[in-house]
């Protein structure tokens, strides 16, 4: 049996577009967490962290984000692991993050100038506070807008956690279709809600970017 | 952990994984010769001085980037056929990725323009050069250089979206995957082997464009 599609499901779509944005700041949570340590291993003075960084970069940045989806979902229950969508979702997703991250956050900690860490050094101040006291605040500002440029690239890529059965944006639209048959009108809405929340990021991501160019 | 792992049951299946690295990297070709064309379009249009150009071109590019790839996928596969144009899943995958592909490219290719400065064709005219020798060795070599990384790893980027039209049932690696699945149960240990096939792919083609890089634009053997 099929219906119209009417301004009820809209309203579920938007319903379910807090779950897109609600996986996406789990994501990005978690994904910080773990990229910080990404990012710190990146630029260590102890080579094989460098590496093992470097590889767990290589190995995100090089499989599809649909493959690790796949590969949790099918591989926690392995390890006994109940397997929900959400804990498969929230998991791949971070862990996914946590590569971009990295290495946005690598690449603020290394635009910071060698002279601020001497300066620094000049003073008196052991690594944990040059770090700390001077480099952290400097490259912090510098990363803000790539960051929030990523949550834009993050909140798309939710997308996919549909194909696993997360109920969010997409496979709401896909639920709505199949019970109206009405797939450009359902899909077109699932565009615009994703626009909004995007095209906002994104320009929000362009103003933090150029205001932290006026404060230098 | 109970599980045994058998790797060796997806042994039969080889074909089907070789067969699915080249589909992939097809559609991959397919979709980035495409994009780059759809791309020259759009780095055209959004430098134009006329503005009915540059607002339709702005408007495309800015959907595209904030929509996810696999709502613009459905809107090709399923949303389309509701007005008439319909088109199959492998028709429909080269048509949703090459749109999608052609809006970064785009991006890219007007970066490429932009970085280089008119001083620079001026400079090439003041030495003599007709207009023809000034694209060719002041401007395109320049141009393409700087566009070079980034399109690489737009073509890298673009190899591992291809993954996503399997939702739709087109074919390539990923779809390849769900069919060894499907024959054998062995879900895991099919998903793995196939998302480790995309990073031996990414290895080596990033290995190859570096090498590239280096020996036209790092080597110049005619500087």
């Amino acid at each position: 049996m099929t219906r119209a599609f009417s301004g009820a499901d809209v309203i579920y779509l938007i319903e379910a577009a807090r779950w897109t944005v609600a996986l996406a700041l789990v994501a990005i949570v978690g994904g910080g967490v773990l990229g910080l340590v990404v990012a710190v291993f990146r630029v260590a003075a102890f080579r094989p962290l460098n590496w093992l960084a470097s590889g767990y970069v290589n190995l995100i940045q090089g499989t599809p984000l649909l493959g690790q989806l796949f590969i949790f979902f099918f591989g926690l229950p392995l390890f006994k692991i109940q397997v929900d969508p959400w804990v498969a979702a929230s998991m791949a997703l971070s862990l996914y993050s946590a590569a971009f991250l990295g290495e946005i956050w690598r690449g603020s900690l290394q635009s910071v100038s060698r002279r601020q860490w001497e300066a620094a050094a000049a003073l008196g101040m052991p690594y944990g506070q040059q770090l700390l006291y001077v480099v952290l605040p400097q490259a912090i500002r510098i990363s803000v807008a790539p960051t929030v440029g990523f949550l834009m690239q993050l909140v798309k890529d939710t997308s996919l956690t549909a194909l696993i059965g997360f109920i969010e944006l997409t496979r709401a639209s896909q639920i709505i279709t199949a019970a109206t048959f009405a797939p450009l009108p359902v899909y077109g809405t699932a565009a615009v809600i994703y626009f909004v929340i995007c095209f906002s990021l994104g320009r929000l991501s362009a103003r933090l970017e150029r205001r932290s160019h006026a404060a230098r | 952990m109970s599980y045994n792992f058998r790797f060796s049951a997806l042994e039969p299946y080889a074909g089907e994984i070789v067969k699915g690295v080249f589909l992939t990297l097809q559609l991959s070709l397919i979709t980035m010769v495409i994009g780059l064309a759809i791309g020259l379009f759009v780095a055209l249009g959004s430098t134009s001085p006329l503005r009915s150009l540059r607002v339709p071109v702005r408007i495309y590019v800015e959907a595209i980037r904030n929509t996810p790839l696999l709502v613009q996928l459905f809107i090709v596969f399923f949303g389309l056929p509701s007005l008439g144009v319909r088109f199959d899943a492998n028709m429909a995958a080269v048509i949703g990725l090459s749109v999608n592909v052609g809006a970064y490219c785009g991006e890219i290719l007007r970066a490429g323009f932009e970085s280089i400065r008119p001083s620079q064709i001026e400079a090439g005219r003041a030495l003599g050069m007709t207009a023809g020798q000034t694209f060719r060795n002041v401007v395109l070599f320049q141009a393409v250089k700087a566009i070079y990384p980034a399109l690489t790893s737009q073509f890298v980027l673009l190899l591992l979206a291809t993954s996503v039209v399997s939702s739709i049932g087109a074919t390539e690696l990923f779809h390849q995957a769900a069919f060894i699945d499907s024959r054998t149960y062995r879900s895991f240990e099919a998903y793995t082997l196939v998302t480790l096939a995309y990073l031996g792919m990414t290895l080596v083609i990033r290995a190859m464009f570096s090498a590239i890089y280096w020996l036209v634009f790092v080597r110049r053997p005619r500087a």
